[in-house]
């Protein structure tokens, strides 16, 4: 099948023959600059560890407060839930709404759909309902916005420095790590997991 | 440029979703993926109507994104209501100049070079134009990338409203503008989505029919 050694730039339709890559080597499209892939090797070992490393520190960065804040003799400390409530609250649903799900809902359902596809494809099976879990991971992938929350963090921590003591909170470092369990967990080639899923099915066919 | 073949004149198609390449069927847009089930399509359906239409949404919201308060602050001395601009003022004079550059260059700069490249891009699409292709594909992959770091000044307030609530002595509320504002953020980015990278290389005249070399 000398089809499937063809790859085709997502970009701006440029057909290529593909080549093996050396590990951490990428493809990159000579007409446009697009990424076309990267090494092929697939390395579901590490992918698991970084959904699950994620799933805890998802947990963190929820569970804790972000900021503490001490004014007057009083201290306050928010959680992004405390700050998701408020906004509700405070009447701009859409606003709760949209952070609800870009720095909470998405993040987990993500990390969830990867574990449910990889947990079956490391003992060599394809989970049940792959082709729609894969959609859903593809569709997810671009509404995560916790790097934006972090650097929120930092500006909000600025703004109120000069009238109060501001403290950083564990939930902060929370979502610093999660933050870059994420970049990974985006870096993973959904394509090299769709042929991984076609190369397990044919198996057990032929099994 | 002349060594590059493209999957449409080798009559090739990639599914979107998967990866996965199939040869062309006799007619356009007629088939689902066998691995993976989307529809299949040469170039993404209805593209520049559909981009038009989220990017004129998302430029007449961006007035009221701007003029409308995002946050209203009352302390025992003052009481103030910001914009998203009169915000990065506040920061620069209270001192800190480098978050009001980031500040300024994610609410203010970033929106308004996204719809701008938006527009370029559609409009020199739709002309089918030739010019400065490599670029125009840059600066489509760029503002992808860029485009949902403007989400700061919303995840700011509501953070300033949750945390700020001292009875009495400071409160923090949320005002129309934060929801504007949002708004502009996910329409820009749906109006990239549903534009097709591959329209600014059509122009290219095709070579259908002839042998690849």
């Amino acid at each position: 099948m000398a089809r499937l050694r063809l790859i085709i730039c997502e970009c701006c339709d440029a057909v290529y023959a593909r080549r093996d890559l050396a590990p951490g080597q990428t493809a990159h499209c000579r007409r446009c600059g697009a990424e076309l892939y990267r090494n092929r090797r697939v390395d579901l070992d590490a992918m698991l560890a970084i959904a699950l490393g994620g799933l805890i520190v998802l947990v963190i960065a929820n569970a804790y407060p972000v900021l503490i804040m001490e004014l007057g003799g009083t201290r306050a400390d928010v959680t992004l839930w405390d700050a998701i409530l408020a906004t509700f609250d405070a009447g701009v649903g859409p606003v709760a709404v949209l952070a609800a799900l870009s720095l909470f809902v998405l993040p987990l359902t993500q990390i969830l759909l990867f574990l449910y596809v990889l947990l079956p494809l490391r003992v060599g099976a394809v989970p049940a309902g792959f082709v729609p879990v894969m959609h859903a991971i593809r569709h997810l992938r671009p509404w995560s916005m916790v790097e934006v929350f972090l650097v929120g963090v930092l500006v909000s921590a600025v703004k109120l420095a000069a009238e109060s003591q501001l403290t950083p909170g564990v939930g902060l470092w929370g979502f610093a790590a999660l933050t870059i369990l994420l970049t990974l967990l985006t870096l993973f080639d959904l394509q090299a997991l769709w042929d991984l899923a076609a190369e397990r099915a044919a198996q057990e066919a032929a099994a | 440029m002349s060594v590059v073949v493209t999957a449409r004149e080798l009559g090739l198609l990639r599914c979107h979703a998967c990866g996965a390449i199939y040869r062309l069927p006799s007619q356009d847009d007629c088939c689902h993926c066998r691995r993976c089930g989307v529809r299949l399509h040469l170039r993404k359906y209805n593209a520049l109507t559909r981009a038009w239409a989220l990017l004129i949404a998302a430029a007449m919201l961006y007035l009221p994104a701007n003029l409308i308060p995002i946050m209203k602050t009352s302390t025992l001395l003052e009481q103030r209501s910001d914009t998203i601009l009169s915000g990065v003022v506040a920061l620069w004079q209270q001192g800190s100049p480098e978050i009001a550059v980031i500040v300024f260059v994610a609410s203010i700069v970033v929106p308004l070079a996204k719809i701008a490249v938006l527009a370029l891009l559609l409009v020199t699409a739709q002309r089918r134009s030739a010019w400065r292709q490599a670029e125009r594909a840059r600066l489509y992959r760029f503002i992808e990338f860029i485009g949902y770091w403007s989400m700061l000044d919303v995840f700011v307030v509501a953070l300033l409203v949750g945390l700020v609530h001292f009875r009495g002595l400071a409160e923090v509320q949320p005002g129309g503008g934060a929801v504007a504002f949002a708004a502009v953020v996910v329409l820009t980015m749906l109006a990239s989505k549903s534009f097709d990278p591959r329209l600014i290389w059509d122009s290219e005249p095709s070579r259908q029919g002839r042998q690849p070399s």
